[in-house]
């Protein structure tokens, strides 16, 4: 196993430090450090390059791992749920929704329906504000550096509204094992219908920014070319799955909270290149507002909580349940032997898998692409690592 | 000894050709007053313009609107300390920003703001423009070498080979310019810039709108070229930060690092400079050769000769701009936070407009208003290229690097060489 | 238009190209040889410049000082300099080499006093403003051949040099 404190030589990527010139050997080992305004977190990768060409990759991940999985196994359920946001905290909202989910799947208990569209709502806004802090710091990356302005100012909006709901801009703890602690303010509804009438027209302006820009579609078309067949044999999800052609989306195949009472499309992909992820998100922020517009028009009343012992005590077992995050399947598997405190929870963070995939999108592509596929394939570290 | 000095007022050439050595250091330290004003203006409109296109403010504090946050910038690079490191080449590390700097100011000697305004017309005023300009290519290869690290190595190498492969395309659009300025009656180019000038004031036309769409394609073509020669956006590719190559200048630090700052702001403004001169026309007002219908003006007003309504009013555009820019500094006094601690600046900002509005009444004055026409139009086109490079770098993501030099070879240079022969072929016909 | 200060400018001219000939000689880093040609070839353009020569001094610089010094640079700093660096700058044959310089230089001065006759006059004839259009008038139309053969030449000498670098065609 590599040493993450050594610097240079990898060990299973078989390398001999140059020596001679830069026009005879034919190897060299190229480090993007922990530290580096392109790799989104602390994330080490070990390029093995021929020339400008990379020959391969390792990807050395840890720098964050803070044993969020081994401390589950010290606190409650109902403890552990702030931990949960802290893992993709750009989405902190999902991740708090899957958890919830998996814990009442396995209470056998059900959110009422008031509770599950607030979470639906409060979940697709989630997913805006990922896809906004992507696009921005995506196109940073390739060098348009005013999409990140747009995108972060109006991503504020939606963090005035979470501000205004639960208190937390971004590891907001919103939901509750049951459904929701708090119920939604006076204005929320009006608060996310203007929000939605806002934002539809900043879309156009990011799109009208980068699609058609000749610059960004030579950048990004035909880099990091990964296919459906190859996605499915890594387990890459998300947008990068639906991008290569693949048509799964949590949402549609296996309906939670609530989606299965809205009319939404899932936006596909052709070719599964750089260009094909960045209009498929793009098209994925317009049906969350979708989403919203059509859960926001029907709220039922009702409970927002439902009937929950107070101490939370499962029944012996094990469940795995995974919802459609911003960045892929984030799924949960919970062991409970029967005692306040869970035996183990598994998270299967859509980021770490996806980054699999990195090695074989990158092979033969120029150093510069390099940094165009981390950005691409939408990667927090804080779920990579835990 | 006086009137060595003052003889030369009466003639209508340039100091060079006149061979008066003082005026010629008069109009040099003018020239370097003129840059070092331009590049400190540059500095705080960049980042001003900038932020606005990222809807937000830019520099607001260190004077009224950020106004004197080029002073500070300069300030604190002087004071910094002079970093050079251990293993590098002492001689080339010094003498690198020298040569970057030197090849970029010395192209200002040929660039005429007038017809007498140069320090001297060569005749091969273009010619030494572009060989000068590829001396500052020298000066950033010995940059990354004297730093004796791999990465600033890497990015100098990759930065030059981008300043050569586009420096073609530039020769084949300026050749195809000179050649625009044979289409005369003695069938006679010129390479010196003010006769090129002269050759669009007598064919009536900007080069950029002759022969349709020829003077544009191969204006076009510069201007990309241009881009690329400087280093700037979209073409920044050794410069970026998020990229794995550091950059040329990675090393550098304080004053010697400013140097290449400068030289970056100083090379923009020259091939801003040879561009406005080739193609739009220098010193000339729009319409040149629309005089107007005669009118009689009083006496005072009157013009030294005797031209029509459209030649007075255009005269009266550099005044009227600067009324211009003294109303936005008098609103911006006006709409400033009425708080105590906010007095100096709002002071500062209502002195700036009064001394705007100042100069502009100074160039209603005839005399000044005669001679100011040619260095205002020269200045304010320049401007309005300074203002299409940051609106580049503020919209267009960076190119790859193969993907840069595949444009530079595969598209500019053909594109260049097809508007030549282009413009031969009509030139001959027409 | 009269020159100016002639002599001094001649003098400070030679005395730069020399002083940096010599350094092209004798410096051990051949990063520093390759400037102080630089700034050999800047003072030989200077010189043209005081023959009436614009046009050539100023493709020297863009050319010679500007393009093949920059391809000189590149290739210098390619190449790993280390073991360059150790190397002696003279050989062991220094003698041999003065011997054949000094003949050289006798050769030169009787070619001077012999054939003084056959050399132009000091006073130049063409006139400083038409020297790009007598060299084009030469080049494009008397010396078109030469001109032509050149230019193949070049065209043989990329086609090569890109047949050599590139690993597959």
């Amino acid at each position: 196993m590599t040493d993450p404190t050594k610097s240079g030589g990898a060990s299973h990527l078989d390398l001999a430090e140059r020596e001679h010139t830069f026009l005879d050997a034919n190897e060299l080992v190229l480090n993007m450090g922990p530290q580096h305004p392109s790799t989104h977190g602390v994330l080490r990768v070990i390029l093995k390059l021929d020339g400008e060409k990379v020959r391969g990759t390792e990807c050395v991940i840890g720098y964050l791992h803070r044993g969020v999985e081994k401390i589950a196994e010290n606190r409650t359920y109902t403890m552990f749920n702030p931990y949960v946001d802290r893992m993709d905290y750009v989405a902190a909202v999902s991740n708090g929704l899957g958890y919830c989910e998996a814990v009442e799947k396995l209470l056998n208990i059900e959110a009422p329906p008031r509770a599950n569209y607030i979470r639906v709502i409060l979940t697709e806004l989630n997913r805006l504000a990922s896809h906004m802090l992507w696009l921005g710091t995506h196109a940073l990356d390739i060098g348009a550096i005013t999409p990140l302005f747009y995108t972060f100012r109006d991503r504020e909006e939606i963090l005035k509204i979470y501000e205004k709901y639960c208190g937390a801009r971004l590891t907001t703890h919103a939901f509750r094992i049951g459904g929701c602690q708090y119920e939604t303010y006076d204005g929320f509804e009006a608060d996310v219908k203007k929000f939605v009438a806002f934002v539809t027209p900043k879309i156009d302006e990011y799109e009208e920014l980068l699609t058609t820009n000749r610059i960004w579609v030579e950048r990004t078309k035909g880099v990091g070319v990964l296919s459906g067949a190859d996605c499915i044999d890594l387990g890459v999800t998300g947008p990068v799955l639906r991008a290569s052609g693949v048509n799964w989306d949590l949402r549609k195949a296996k309906p939670y909270a609530a989606y299965s009472q809205f009319q939404f499309e899932i936006p596909t992909g052709q070719n599964g290149d750089t260009y094909d992820r960045y209009l498929v998100r793009v098209a994925e922020m317009r049906q969350s507002l979708r989403i919203i517009s059509q859960a926001v028009e029907g709220i039922p009343e009702g409970p927002i909580m439902a009937k929950v012992p107070k101490v939370l005590k499962p029944p012996v077992g094990e469940i795995y349940h995974s919802i459609e995050a911003p960045k892929g399947e984030l799924g949960y598997f919970i062991v409970s032997d029967g005692s306040t405190q869970p035996y183990r929870i598994r998270v299967r963070p859509p980021s770490f898998v996806n980054l699999q995939a990195l090695d074989k999108m990158v092979r033969g592509q120029l150093v510069a692409d390099v940094v165009a596929v981390i950005g691409t394939l939408d990667i927090v570290l804080g779920e990579v690592d835990r | 000894m006086l009137d060595y000095v003052t003889g030369y007022l009466n003639s209508n050439v340039t100091p060079g050709q006149a061979g008066n050595w003082v005026w010629a250091l008069i109009y040099i330290l003018l020239i370097f007053l003129g840059i070092s004003l331009a590049v400190m203006g540059m500095v705080w409109l960049e980042r001003k313009i900038l932020a606005h296109m990222q809807i937000r403010l830019g520099p607001m504090r260190v004077g009224p609107h950020g106004l004197l946050q080029p002073i500070a910038d300069s300030l604190k690079l002087l004071l910094k300390e002079d970093i050079i490191p251990e293993s590098a080449d002492k001689i080339v590390f010094w003498l690198a920003p020298l040569m970057v700097v030197i090849a970029a100011f010395t192209v200002f000697i040929v660039i005429p703001f007038g017809p007498t305004h140069a320090v001297t017309d060569m005749n091969i005023g273009i010619l030494f423009m572009l060989g000068v300009s590829s001396l500052g290519v020298l000066g950033i290869i010995m940059a990354g070498w004297a730093s004796n690290s791999h990465y600033p190595l890497m990015g100098s190498l990759r930065s030059s080979a981008q300043m050569v492969s586009y420096e073609i395309a530039m020769g084949l659009a300026v050749v195809s310019a000179v050649l625009m300025t044979s289409f005369n009656a003695g069938g006679s180019g010129t390479l010196s810039m003010i006769g090129i000038v002269q050759a669009q004031a007598a064919q009536h036309t900007w080069f950029a709108f002759k022969f349709f769409p020829l003077g544009l394609v191969a204006l076009f073509v510069f201007a990309v070229a241009m881009v690329a020669e400087t280093n700037r956006a979209p073409f920044d590719l050794p410069e970026a930060e998020s990229e794995l190559v550091a950059g040329f200048h990675t090393e550098y630090s304080g004053f010697r690092w400013s140097l290449f700052f400068l030289a970056e702001y100083t090379a923009m403004l020259a091939v801003s400079s040879i561009a406005v001169t080739l193609w739009l026309g220098g010193w000339l007002r729009p319409f040149p050769s629309w005089h107007g219908p005669a009118i009689t003006i009083p006496n005072f007003w009157e013009h030294a000769a005797p031209l029509g309504a459209v030649d007075f009013a255009f005269s009266l555009v550099p005044a009227v701009c600067l009324f211009v820019l003294a109303a936005f500094a008098f609103v911006g006094t006006l709409r400033m936070p009425k708080h105590p601690l906010m007095k100096i600046q709002k002071g500062g900002l209502g002195a700036l407009a009064l001394v705007l509005a100042g100069i502009g009444l100074v160039l209603l004055i005839p005399p000044v208003r005669d001679r100011i026409q040619d260095i205002f139009w020269f200045v304010a086109k320049v401007a309005v290229f300074m203002y299409l490079y940051i609106w580049y770098r503020g919209t267009f993501p960076r190119y790859r690097f193969d993907q840069l030099m595949k444009l530079g070879w595969k598209v500019m240079l053909p594109m260049g060489l097809g508007v030549l022969i282009a413009t031969a072929v009509v030139g001959v016909l027409v | 238009m009269n020159p100016v200060a002639t002599p001094f400018f001649f003098y400070l001219l030679s005395a730069m190209a020399l002083i940096s000939g010599v350094l092209v000689i004798t410096r051990k880093n051949p990063v520093h040889s390759a400037i102080a040609l630089i700034f050999t070839l800047l003072s030989l353009a200077g010189l043209y410049l005081m023959l009436y020569a614009p046009f050539v001094a100023g493709v020297q610089i863009i050319l010679y000082a500007g393009g093949i010094m920059v391809l000189f640079l590149f290739v210098i700093m390619l190449v790993s300099v280390s073991r360059v660096e150790r190397e002696s700058q003279f050989n062991k044959q220094w003698l041999v080499g003065i011997a054949a310089t000094a003949a050289l230089g006798v050769l030169f001065i009787l070619v001077y006093a012999k054939g003084k006759s056959v050399f132009p006059e000091r006073t130049v004839q063409l006139p400083e403003q038409l020297n790009t259009q007598q060299v084009a008038v030469w080049l494009y139309g008397t010396y078109m051949l030469p001109f032509e053969v050149a230019s193949l030449l070049l065209l043989v000498a990329i086609v090569g040099a890109v047949v050599m670098a590139k690993k597959r065609i």
